[in-house]
């Protein structure tokens, strides 16, 4: 059999070069759930990745940092940031509340040296996707007639008992 | 001959569990006043509902049931491990009306896992659960950890020979005091007096870690109550590695080690007598243990190699270690981290030292330390008994408050209890290996339930099969309960059928 050309071996080999290296980037750079790091955290450690999430509880600050645990839903991960990228934080997740989402980059630490072994994101960039809100509690009309009921139950058991203790004391 | 149970058995332990509903009812009060000092309406409206469920079923009981007979030993064992389900079932019900778990069975699972103390969890989304609901999960590791019998003996139960048979049910053998109300009393005291110091400490050093002064107290109080109750819940998902604060972690790491220890050496502490500490059996066997187990967890993460220096090894380690120790199950580790990036090695220390755990008379689960160290004795004099002459009388004494003489029935007693306990972790790690888990991850999550630790490798999740959650509910139960009163629940079903009246 014929074999190719060496310019069109050469070819194949720098596109097969370039088509699996920007493949690689680009499934680092499309964003990655908390369960895939945590699973292959050796394989993204040192990365630079892209994680999407709500914030949610207290962003931390300490000192010219700060802490914002971001969960895309599955899992939550801590976000070491500059404080400057903090205070663009507005909202934050909680049960009044929806936190802003947002898309980190940053350097994945399976074991972060600097944070006691934490499994960690060191922010380098932040982008809010979308701002969070106030949640408006609607009142459960179901919750409230099943209360009722139930307050007529107990009303009834208690007069039950009334009758019985006056019974007893005759 | 098997003794069917006649009606007076039945209308005396409806008489007691109606009781215990009644405690449980108007402890919901307190999610209650939380609900609506937040402005949270829905969940407020959860918690009415099971206060009233509770409340008329409480009254039920004791109405149709009364008696003023005290209770015998089956009633009193009865009344306990019967109190413990009603308690998973009512302590359920504002958890599934949340929303936050996808099925009664998984908040089932959650308010069997939080009276037990365990901290294995179900919920769905706990960074969005309301403060009330996240307070009654706290709560109910609260009232699981002193025991939901303290509880009500502490307010209701007036007959004593009664009240000191529900307490031996609880898995509490220790008189503290010369009656058990004075005890169940001292134990609220002592947990009391630490809730007080544990939140503030907490609550202090999540305010200067960056949280907001009310988050850092709410926060505070949840993570006292899951810590000094060995219990494991924490507010948010990430458990305790939400966090990221050193402080945080000594703080709850000295609160874990608080509840492992027996309230009756608390006693002692609180009176004066702080040598006891040092020559108690079961704190020198907690000692030994802790360190024999963490040094198999440290050759084992140092073979896997994943922290950066032995500082943060240490932090990973001891950390996960204390928490399974002493049946917390605080975790600053991704469940998953377990299996993936510890090794085997490493997780057989923690299955060991979550096998063993505390004190009797605490908050943990597990074998305990004080039967470990009458195991270890017995075998020491077995030992001496064939290296010296026949004649030789062998006599060896352990020091628990007072000299003891170490004697056969001790002996055998430990012996069936740590055997009773071997069967359990191994009969949950079974059943997970019938659903195609790998065996070590199995024997882990079942040695978690069933010592009521609560660290996962991961197995514990909402899409777990339903007869493994109804495995791990029973192991809770059966290991925070220490078998008797199961039993006598056993007995008492085959009684009724067999039974000759």
């Amino acid at each position: 059999m014929k074999k190719p050309p060496i310019i069109k071996r050469v070819m194949f080999s720098v596109v097969l070069f370039y088509t699996l290296h920007f493949a690689h980037c680009a499934v680092f750079a499309q964003g990655i759930s908390s369960v895939e790091l945590v699973n292959n955290a050796s394989v993204y450690d040192g990365k630079i990745i892209t994680y999407e999430g709500e914030v949610i509880g207290d962003v931390m600050q300490r000192g010219e940092y700060a802490w914002a645990n971001l969960s895309d839903g599955k899992g939550a991960i801590g976000i070491w940031l500059d404080k400057a990228l903090a205070d663009s934080i507005t909202y934050t997740g909680s049960y009044k509340s929806k936190g802003d989402l947002l898309e980190v980059t940053g350097t994945f630490r399976r074991a972060c040296s600097q944070h006691g072994g934490d499994l960690d994101i060191h922010a380098e960039s932040l982008r809010k996707i979308s701002g969070g809100r106030q949640l408006k509690e609607r009142l459960n009309p179901a919750k409230l007639n099943f209360v009722w009921i139930l307050t007529g139950v107990l009303c009834l058991v208690l007069i039950l008992r009334l009758f019985r203790s006056r019974q007893n004391k005759k | 001959m098997i003794l069917r149970p006649n009606i007076e058995d039945i209308k005396t332990t409806g008489y007691y569990l109606g009781k215990i509903i009644l405690g449980l009812g108007m402890v919901m009060l307190l999610p209650l006043v939380i609900g609506l000092a937040f402005g949270e309406i829905n969940p407020a409206l959860d918690f009415v509902i099971a206060l009233e469920i509770s409340l008329a079923l409480g009254l039920l009981l004791t109405n149709i049931c009364y008696t003023d007979r005290d209770l015998n030993w089956m009633q009193g064992m009865l009344v306990v491990s019967l109190s413990w389900l009603v308690a998973t079932l009512l302590g359920a019900i504002p958890l599934y009306l949340s929303g936050h778990w996808n099925s009664y069975l998984d908040a089932c699972f959650d308010a069997m896992s939080g009276f037990a103390t365990t901290g294995l969890t179900l919920a769905q989304d706990i960074d969005h659960l309301s403060y009330a609901h996240n307070f009654w999960r706290h709560l109910i590791m609260f009232i699981g950890g002193q025991g939901i019998i303290i509880v009500a003996l502490s307010l209701f139960v007036k007959g004593l020979a009664g009240a000191f048979k529900m307490y031996i049910g609880e898995a509490r053998d220790e008189r503290i005091l010369p009656n058990v109300i004075q005890t169940s009393r001292f134990i609220w005291l002592v947990s009391i007096v630490y809730l007080i110091l544990g939140t503030l400490a907490l609550g202090v050093t999540g305010m200067l870690s960056g949280m907001k002064t009310i988050n850092a107290f709410f926060h505070g109080i949840c993570i006292f109550m899951a810590a000094f109750d060995t219990g494991g819940f924490a507010p948010q998902s990430q458990n305790i590695l939400y966090y990221h604060s050193l402080p945080f972690e000594i703080i709850t790491v000295v609160i874990m080690i608080l509840g492992a220890l027996n309230f009756k050496l608390h006693y002692h502490i609180w009176t004066g007598n702080r040598k006891e500490i040092i020559k108690n059996i079961e704190t020198g066997t907690l000692f030994i243990s802790i360190i024999l187990t963490f040094w198999i967890t440290a050759m084992g993460l140092s073979q896997s190699n994943v922290y950066p220096g032995a500082l943060n090894l240490f932090r990973k380690g001891f950390y996960q270690l204390i928490s399974g120790h002493t049946g917390t199950g605080f975790q600053t580790i991704y469940a998953g981290q377990f299996l993936r990036e510890w090794s085997q090695l490493s997780l057989v220390g923690i299955i060991i030292a979550m096998g063993i755990g505390g004190a009797v008379c605490s908050t943990t689960g597990a074998i305990k330390t004080l039967r470990i160290g009458i195991v270890f004795k017995a075998m020491m004099q077995d030992i001496k008994r064939i290296i010296l002459p026949e004649k030789a009388i062998v006599v060896k004494k352990f020091h628990h408050i007072k000299d003891v003489f170490l004697e056969d029935a001790q002996v055998r007693a430990a012996l069936l209890i740590t055997l009773a306990y071997l069967v359990l972790y191994m009969l949950g790690a079974l059943i997970g290996m019938l659903y195609g888990y790998p065996f070590l991850s199995s024997l882990f999550e079942s040695t978690s339930a069933a010592a009521n630790v609560g660290l996962s490798c991961g197995i514990t999740d909402t899409t777990m099969p339903d007869m493994l959650k109804i495995t791990y509910i029973f192991q809770m139960w059966a290991g925070r309960l220490e078998f008797i009163s199961v039993f006598t629940l056993m007995g008492f079903f085959i009684a009724l059928i067999r039974g000759k009246s």
